[in-house]
Parts: C-alpha cells; sequence; structure tokens
C-alpha cells in the first residue's frame, strides 16, 4: 500500500507547527496505524531526519496513551477502538491520510503528536478517589452488596481509559464525558457515597479551571469513545452536581 | 449554590430551563395563531384577551422578553467559552462521522431565529405597544368596531418577500429544534428508558410546531 500522510509537525509548545507531506510505501493491511508510523520513522531516521513525536506504551487499547485525530476523527475511522488498535485495512492504496494531535486549550502540544493530558490527572486528583482507612481495620469490598445493576454500570463507567478522545472529537472540547464516567463509576457504589457531593463539586470545578469546554450534547464523543461510555455518564453528572450544589 | 451559574454545568443547566420555558411558549403561541385558520373571531378573542389581562401582559410578556434575553446571552457565552476552550482548529475534521449538522449549528440556527425575532417584533410586537400604551387604545377595535387582530394579521402576510422570510426562519427553528429539545433534557440530567421515546416526541414537536407555522402563513397569503 503506498500513502501520502500529511502529519503535524510541531518543534515544541511555543512554536508554531504546520502539515507535513511524507510518501510512504509498502504498508500491509494487517499493520496497526502506529507500526506504520514505526516504519516512517525508521525511513527518517535513516534519512538522518526528526523522527514524527506521538504517544504509545501498551499497544492494546487499555492504557490510554496513543491520541491520534485522524483523517479528521480521534483515534481515526473505526469504532471502539484506541489508535494502536486501528488497522491499515482501513484505508486504500493511494490514500492521502491527514494525522494531527488531540487539540484543545487543555491538551498543550508538547512536541509533533504528543499533547500534555496532564489536566485529566489534576482532574483526578481533585476527586477521583475514594477515603478508605488502611489502618489495618479496612473492609473488604465485597462484604458490601452492591445492586447488580449497580455493579454493572459502574464497571462500564469504569472503563474509561481517560485517552481524551472525547475532549478531541467535541467541538467545545468538553471533557464531560471524561468527568461524567469518572464521577459515575464512585457514585453508583456504596464505596463512592460519601464524598460523593464534594467529589463531583472538586471535579467539576477542576474540569473548569483547566479550560475545557461546555458540554452541548452532540454526541460525538460517545461515538469517537475507545471503550463506548455512554452519555448516561454525563447525565448522570448533571444530576449529581446539581443535588451536590442544592446540598451545598 | 451561589456558583451554580459560575460553572459550566450550571450555565448549562439555566440554558435548558430557559429552553423549556421558550418551547412551551412556542406551543402556546402556535395555539392561538392556528386558531386563526379556523375561526376569524375565536382568533380575534384569543388575541383580545392575550393583548389586556393584566397577567399577560405585565407578568408573563416581561418574563418571555427576558427569557428570550437570557437563552440568547447565555448561549453566546457558551459560544465563547467554547471557541477559547480550542483557540488552534483542526486542519480535517469529520464532524459529520460522528454527530449531526444541528447540534453542531446551534450557535448559527439560534443567530437566524434572533434575526427573525427582530423583524416579528418589527411586524408585531411593536405595532401593538404603539397601539396599547402610547396612542392608549386598549380597545382592540378598528373603526367599524370590529376587532383587529385578524385584519392585521392577513395583511401582514400579502407581502410574499415576508412569507418566504417568515417560513426560512420557521426552518431555522425547526433545525434548532431537532437538536434543541433532546439536549435540554440531558442538560438537566435526564437520561434514562423513557430518553429513546422522547427524542422520537422531540422530533415530531421540532417538525410539527414549524411547519404548522409555515402553514398558517401561507394560508393567509393565500387568502388573503
Amino acid at each position: 500500500m503506498k500513502l501520502t500522510l500529511k502529519i503535524w509537525r510541531q518543534k515544541n509548545a511555543d512554536t508554531k507547527g504546520k502539515l507535513v507531506d511524507y510518501q510512504i510505501d509498502g504498508i500491509e493491511g494487517d499493520m496497526s496505524f502506529l507500526e506504520m508510523l514505526d516504519v516512517l520513522n525508521e525511513q527518517l531516521i535513516n534519512k538522518g531526519e526528526e523522527p514524527v513525536a506521538f504517544d504509545h506504551d501498551c499497544r492494546e487499547g487499555i492504557c490510554g496513551t496513543c491520541s491520534l485525530y485522524i483523517n479528521g476523527e480521534a483515534h481515526g475511522p473505526d469504532r471502539l477502538i484506541t489508535t494502536c488498535q486501528l488497522h491499515m485495512r482501513m484505508f486504500n492504496d493511494g490514500d492521502t491520510i491527514h494525522i494531527e494531535p488531540f487539540r484543545a486549550t487543555a491538551f498543550p502540544v508538547i512536541k509533533d503528536l504528543v499533547v500534555d493530558r496532564s489536566s485529566f490527572d489534576r482532574i483526578q486528583h481533585a476527586g477521583g478517589f475514594i477515603s478508605v482507612n488502611t489502618s489495618g481495620n479496612t473492609i473488604d469490598a465485597n462484604a458490601i452488596p452492591v445492586n447488580k445493576h449497580d455493579a454493572d454500570t459502574a464497571f462500564e463507567s469504569a472503563t474509561c481509559i481517560g485517552c481524551g478522545a472525547c475532549v478531541a472529537s467535541c467541538k467545545n472540547s468538553s471533557a464531560m464525558l471524561f468527568v461524567g464516567a469518572k464521577v459515575s463509576q464512585f457514585a453508583l457504589l456504596p464505596q463512592g457515597k460519601i464524598e460523593a457531593t464534594e467529589r463531583v463539586l472538586n471535579m467539576v470545578k477542576q474540569m473548569d479551571e483547566e479550560g475545557f469546554g461546555n458540554c452541548t450534547n452532540t454526541g460525538a464523543c460517545e461515538v469517537e469513545c475507545p471503550k463506548g461510555i455512554s452519555l448516561e455518564n454525563i447525565a448522570r453528572l448533571n444530576r449529581e452536581y446539581l443535588a451536590a450544589e442544592l446540598k451545598g | 449554590m451561589s456558583g451554580i451559574l459560575n460553572s459550566s454545568i450550571g450555565r448549562k443547566f439555566a440554558m435548558a430551563l430557559s429552553a423549556f420555558f421558550l418551547m412551551i411558549f412556542l406551543v402556546q403561541h402556535f395555539a392561538i395563531n392556528i386558531l386563526s385558520v379556523f375561526s376569524a373571531d375565536t382568533f380575534n378573542e384569543a388575541s383580545h384577551f392575550m393583548g389586556t389581562f393584566w397577567v399577560v401582559q405585565y407578568i408573563f410578556q416581561p418574563i418571555l422578553i427576558l427569557g428570550v434575553i437570557f437563552h440568547f446571552v447565555m448561549g453566546m457565552i457558551l459560544e465563547i467559552r467554547n471557541r477559547n476552550a480550542r483557540k488552534i482548529a483542526y486542519v480535517k475534521n469529520n464532524g459529520n462521522a460522528n454527530s449531526t449538522w444541528m447540534s453542531r449549528n446551534m450557535i448559527w440556527t439560534g443567530g437566524v431565529i434572533l434575526l427573525f425575532l427582530g423583524l416579528h417584533f418589527y411586524d408585531f410586537w411593536l405595532p401593538e405597544i404603539n397601539t396599547k400604551f402610547i396612542e392608549g387604545d386598549m380597545s382592540g377595535t378598528l373603526a367599524n368596531g370590529e376587532y383587529r387582530y385578524f385584519e392585521e394579521l392577513q395583511h401582514k402576510f400579502v407581502d410574499v418577500w415576508r412569507v418566504a422570510l417568515y417560513c426560512l426562519a420557521f426552518v431555522f427553528l425547526a433545525l434548532h429544534l431537532l437538536h434543541g429539545f433532546s439536549s435540554a433534557f440531558q442538560s438537566v440530567g435526564a437520561n434514562n428508558k423513557y430518553t429513546r421515546g422522547l427524542r422520537g416526541f422531540g422530533k415530531a414537536y421540532a417538525i410539527i410546531i414549524p411547519l404548522g407555522f409555515i402553514f398558517i402563513a401561507l394560508y393567509h397569503h393565500f387568502n388573503h
């Protein structure tokens, strides 16, 4: 497969970036998208050029590190996958592929296709946890009965890997699907109810301070989420937040 | 509660509440206007009641105007904040792959509706205010003693260009409502087993109400 790649190149956070064209040949349909970029980088290094910087780690779709905006979609044209699970068979010989970093003010570009998603970490630090007594009196989590439906729903929310595709896909760069999933996974379980009020207030406050936009319910985040996190999480976030404001 | 309007979720909640209010108002407006198709007398009586009853004039009308202003101002605030949340746009963005045109263009469809409201106020609201509160004529009648409302309505829809503008505005209203109806429910946290049905009802509402207004405008244009 012979392809034309239009890749965003940007030296660092302080410089302006631009799309640079690359021609690449010999790409197999069974290669992953990141393997295709590995081939390109090998060629660039052999020519003495700077390789393209991009994020990756597990390459199994579970770490949430890869973060490319491919042909106008987060993680490319396939559904329920991360970029590392995108295969080149999704493209045709002779295609031109646009590759850009996830774009949001809260996700500044560090270099080329690598963005700083530490804003998600700071939101998590603000409330994405439960406080557990670890002095030896810890109660086994399984000792507390949990409704099956709630347990399943909480688990579905907890599958969010924090990749940021929701922010990248949203026309407003809203992080509400991410925050909704993180709030939901605790709000649905008895262990999370104790700190529920301050959790949602603190996480939403941090989300707003990071400069994410406002959700306008386009649903793009749900479609592009590699883990299929649903909009119900945003509705639950809205309910939890409004209830917390009324209490607090 | 003090900080609710300073938060992204609080602003969305307030936006949704004003949307609910305006959607209820639309039904009421449509219910009275459609009377003009069936009976001029009933339309005249309903219009006179709405135009002279003090609760409508001095309580509901100011609330309605404030509701429209609030919805527009809050929409602009949200739009500005959302644009700041992505200062560098994608070179290639395939929005159609994951969302509807209506959901991505609420600010533009809303803007067209606002422009239409300017024309609508010029056509009906300002002459009403002038007649009732500047000229002081609260009778609602013409020189011959008959009610003026049906006559004024038909007169406005003689001009084909005005009718065309009204129809175009109602198409944009339908586009705005096709996303806005279900979006408002999501914003107040309503996403449950009734959501699918609610979306269907919202689509029907978003098509039937604007289509009804278009029908009324065309009916009076061709029957004056």
